[in-house]
């Protein structure tokens, strides 16, 4: 029985991977979803049928319980609202990465002598440590993303040395822990050590801004692979060591395309605080020149004029919900026969993908959304670009000032096109606290007002196709 | 209050300004229009779409002006018209107050404000109701029109059955906005264009538009204040005649556009230039208004000398009424729309504002021409020091070398002995399976499409639910009540995730079409 297990197990490890290679492409992405679902059941099936039979009643229960929630809350959630449940979606894992290492702590059955024990109590350790940095962590990430927290990073003084002596303190109860058996005293240092976990959870992401969300939630989602990777551990199971790996590796990843989208470095992200160290003051900033403000009418003339046009979203249309006017938009330019792409950036929005989910949600074709290094180079020849609330990722200074905080942070090259049109709420700089002197350049026209209501204003006034 | 556009009464003059459409942006500011019958006519602007955009029709000048608050023209008005003009009114054209000190004075002692339109300072700002480029585009575009009409040949080569046609070739002497637009035109017509200019900033616009910059090897900068030229060296001038000199004999057709603010325009194009160019070349001089760049150059009038046509028209924008009347139009309503910040029909003369003030020559019976200088240039001022490199220094490639590499491997094998000699057997085959498993995932992570990102992360989401064998591995089996509670729970969260992690993944998914 025991042989049949693995080999269902290994059935849903190969599946699992297949589900991750299928999302290289478009056209074999739903598939891929298609492979994890069957994974997962012929894992649960085959877990199930060797648990103690007592237990499927409690198993049923919550397990009806738990998916009634999951599909409420997919079902409802609103794509511009993606980041927040992803955030919450991990602080669940590392959710049950706690509970299952303190069960398997207090597991009676277990019963091991020398380096198995030893080795056991470290996973176990690991894993809750692990488990309980993403579920704070998570949790406060969901709230800075939901405006339930403010998105300014929290600054404690001293907050690196905070981090660093509560790491330690959880080195040193790990050591005496690891070697003993369970005592009142040992449960005590567990208990210590999962409450200081989970207060570090809380300020190493409170410290980190809300610009930087799309590093933290790929960060999480690693924490939370390494998390069921240790649980694994822990009950010598091969799957959740396989699927802990590979969720670990691709939430790393993640986090590194991130961190090279804005030329930092990942420590840098996860130690928080945009520009608190470090850069010229952002005062230098100061830019010359007066932005011009258009309107509707112009903008329209604009479009009808331009034959090339090139679109660049960023949080600001996922805050104004401006994707379906977008959409809206792009269709009637494509009918009037104009060449309509999108452009962008890796960091766009709060979470990676974030701009493409939403596009697509309002029904763009994926295949005219590009990324910044497919459409970088044709700026030069395009008419008009439309900036649709987003700051940061089109600053002119992060190419041309090396002073300045963003400096080296690749960015999508609007300026030079023939025109650049920004749809903006006020002249108020991004996350970064940067002055953006594109709004000042020659070429560039000032729209402001809520985008989608501009946007819609503007659709009236095109001529019909 | 009310805007008055009277007809043009200057001899040639065409253009008019306001169009059917400048009249209803005007309205929307909160002005009443009333135009002068015919006003229109000359720039195929008939009478009757006036009336349509809501303005009112007056028989005469007369009639138009009595009750006039502003007063928009194209040139300025002459004794009649001035006469005309209420007292307290405001007056908006191309007043040339360089050359027009009695018009101002008169102004002035009639208590009538008068803005400029040639006096808005060339900033950034300004831009939209910078009416002389808006002149000087078409009269580059005209120019090279005039010329091909004046000139036997094609513009374009081609070989054709009847022979080789070699292509005209055209030079053009100043790269302001008229000449750059005069480039644009000729190189669009076929023609080989080569461009000169004192200002070696332009290099880039003229190249950009397609010509050949012409230069003199001589140290010296020809940017003025507010983006003109401003005047050479004998030495430069030397250098540069001999230059047109070696050009006269390979061109055929030559435009100038040399113009120095306030002064006669510079002799450029001089006699034996002329005279050494090929029978039936052309030169148009769009500077003819101020003495014009070349010698032969006579104002108002098409003159050939030794079979080349000089021609000196002056207001070629006229020329192509109905485009620089509509453009003109939409200047004065952009001025007009600062003029009025609360778009109540009132018109606030706010000297704070630097285009404002720079435009206008005459406020309340006093001159203020010339304005102070405009604190911004267009063009990048001299004094500034140069800016600093702009190039971010391209990071060192990091080459790992061998012996880190060697030196990595070395530890990380060391440690894995280690850990090999003290950890059981089972350990360490929990161990390979999560190792090579990282580098699955690595490989396979990479690969993933840029825009799937989102769907990436839910999708591993829920598989990282895979925790909940580990929970239904103790449920109920461990004997322990508490361990069962915290299964339970675990069970539930967990599902949670993998029920809600699949279905938003298969949601998103599901958008993404072609």
């Amino acid at each position: 029985m025991n042989s049949v297990i693995s080999m269902a197990y290994l059935f849903s490890a190969v599946m699992f991977i297949l589900s991750l290679g299928g999302l290289s492409s478009h056209e074999t992405a739903r598939r891929g979803n298609v492979y994890g679902m069957v994974g997962m059941t012929v894992a649960i099936i085959a877990t199930i049928a060797g648990i103690a039979s007592g237990a499927y009643l409690l198993v049923g229960i919550a397990m009806a319980v738990g998916a009634a929630i999951g599909i409420h809350l997919a079902r409802k959630v609103e794509m511009t609202a993606m980041p927040q449940l992803v955030a919450l979606l991990h602080s669940f894992v590392g959710l049950a990465a706690v509970l299952i290492g303190w069960g398997g702590y207090l597991d009676p059955r277990v019963d091991l002598e020398g380096a198995a024990h030893v080795i056991h109590n470290s996973e176990i350790y690991i894993g809750v440590f692990i488990g309980a940095i993403t579920l704070t962590g998570s949790i406060v990430a969901f709230g800075k993303l939901q405006g339930l927290i403010s998105g300014k990073p929290l600054m404690l003084p001293a907050r690196h040395w905070l981090n660093l002596i509560a790491i330690l303190i959880c080195v040193v109860l790990g050591a005496q822990f690891i070697t003993a058996d369970v005592s009142p005293a040992t449960i005590i240092n567990l208990l210590v050590m999962t409450s200081i976990a989970l207060l570090l959870g809380i300020h190493l992401i409170a410290a980190i801004g809300g610009a930087d969300m799309p590093v933290v939630i790929s960060m999480l989602n690693s924490y939370s692979g390494w998390a069921a990777a240790a649980t694994g551990f822990m009950l010598s199971n091969d799957l959740l060591i396989v699927i802990g790996a590979l969720v670990g590796s691709s939430g790393a990843i993640l986090s590194y395309i991130m961190c090279r989208g804005m030329n930092r470095s990942f420590v840098s992200v996860i130690l928080g605080g945009f520009g608190s160290d470090g850069g010229e003051a952002a005062a230098d900033g100061e830019v010359e020149g007066e932005a011009v403000a258009t309107s509707h009418e112009e903008l329209a003339d604009d479009l009808n004029n331009a034959s090339s046009i090139v679109i660049v979203p960023g949080f600001g249309m996922a805050v104004a919900h401006a994707q379906q006017a977008v959409s809206d938009l792009t269709e009637k330019l494509r009918k009037a026969g104009k060449t309509v792409r999108f452009g962008i950036h890796p960091v766009a929005g709060r979470l990676p993908g974030h701009m493409n989910v939403l596009l697509a949600e309002a029904n763009v074709p994926y295949d005219i959304v590009l990324e910044m290094e497919e459409i970088n180079e044709d700026f030069p020849e395009t008419d008009l670009v439309l900036v649709i609330g987003a700051n940061d990722t089109v600053n002119p200074d992060a190419v041309e000032k090396p002073g300045s905080p963003i400096a080296g942070m690749p960015v999508l090259e609007v300026w030079k096109a023939g025109k650049v049109v920004v749809l903006k709420r006020s002249m108020a700089s991004g996350y970064a606290g940067v002055a953006n002197p594109l709004f000042y350049k020659e070429n560039s026209r000032m729209l402001f007002g809520d985008a989608k209501d501009s946007l819609q204003a503007v659709l009236g006034k095109l001529t019909p196709a | 209050m009310i805007i008055a556009i009277p007809k043009e009464t200057a001899p040639g003059e065409a253009r008019v300004a306001a169009t059917p459409a400048s009249v209803k942006r005007l309205q929307a500011l909160g002005f009443d229009v009333v135009i002068e019958r015919g006003a229109g006519e000359a720039a195929s602007f008939p009478d009757a779409e006036y009336e349509q955009a809501g303005a009112k029709l007056c028989q005469d000048a007369k009639e138009c002006l009595s009750g006039a608050g502003i007063v928009l023209k194209v040139q300025a008005p002459n004794d009649n018209e001035l006469d005309l003009i209420p007292t307290g009114a405001t007056l908006v054209a191309f007043l040339k107050p360089a050359q027009n000190a009695e018009l101002l004075q008169k102004l002035a002692d009639r208590n009538i404000n008068a803005l400029a339109v040639e006096s808005i300072p060339r900033i950034s700002r300004a831009q939209k109701m910078d009416a002389l480029s808006s002149m000087a585009n078409i009269a580059g575009y005209r120019a090279v029109i005039e010329a091909a009409h004046n000139f036997g040949r094609f513009f374009t080569g081609q070989i054709t059955a009847a022979g080789k046609i070699p292509p005209a070739k055209v030079l053009i002497i100043g790269a302001g906005v008229a000449g750059l637009s005069a480039i644009g035109t000729a190189k669009s017509m076929g023609a080989v264009v080569r461009a000169f200019d004192t200002r070696a900033e332009v290099r880039e616009q003229v190249e950009s538009m397609g010509a050949e910059f012409l230069t003199v090897e001589i140290e010296e900068e020809g940017s003025g204040t507010g983006g003109y030229a401003k005047q050479m060296s004998q030495e430069f001038i030397d250098a540069e005649m001999a230059l047109f000199r070696e050009q006269a004999k390979e061109v055929d057709i030559v435009i100038t556009t040399a113009l120095i603010p306030g002064k006669p325009a510079p002799k450029l194009w001089l006699a034996d230039m002329v005279d050494s160019m090929a029978e039936g070349s052309v030169v148009v001089d769009l500077a003819a208004e101020m003495g014009g760049n070349c010698d032969y150059t006579v104002a108002e009038e098409r003159v050939v000398k030794s079979g080349v046509t000089i021609l000196g028209y002056t207001n070629l924008p006229s020329r192509a009424a109905t485009q620089s009347s509509t453009l003109y139009a939409t200047n004065l309503c952009h001025l007009l729309t600062d003029l009025t910040p609360e778009k109540n029909g009132a018109i606030d003369i706010n000297f704070e504002d630097e285009a404002i003030r720079g435009a206008t020559v005459v406020k309340e019976g006093e001159i203020t021409w010339p304005p102070p200088p405009p604190k911004l240039s267009a063009a990048p001022q001299q004094a500034k020091k140069p800016e600093p490199q702009i190039q971010v220094e391209p990071k060192p490639e990091k080459k790992t070398s061998p012996l880190s590499l060697v030196a990595f491997w070395a530890v990380a094998g060391l440690l894995l002995l280690l850990l090999g000699k003290s950890a059981p057997a089972d350990f360490v085959a929990h161990f390979t399976v999560f190792v090579l498993s990282i580098f699955i995932g690595w490989q396979v992570i990479w690969n993933v499409s840029h825009s799937l990102h989102t769907p990436l992360m839910s999708v591993t989401n829920a598989i990282s639910g895979i925790v909940i064998i580990g929970a239904l591995l103790q449920v109920g089996a461990t004997g322990s009540f508490l361990v069962t509670i915290l299964a339970f729970v675990a069970v539930l969260v967990a599902s949670i995730n993998i029920f809600g992690g699949f279905f938003v993944t298969h949601r998103m998914l599901k958008m993404f079409r072609r």
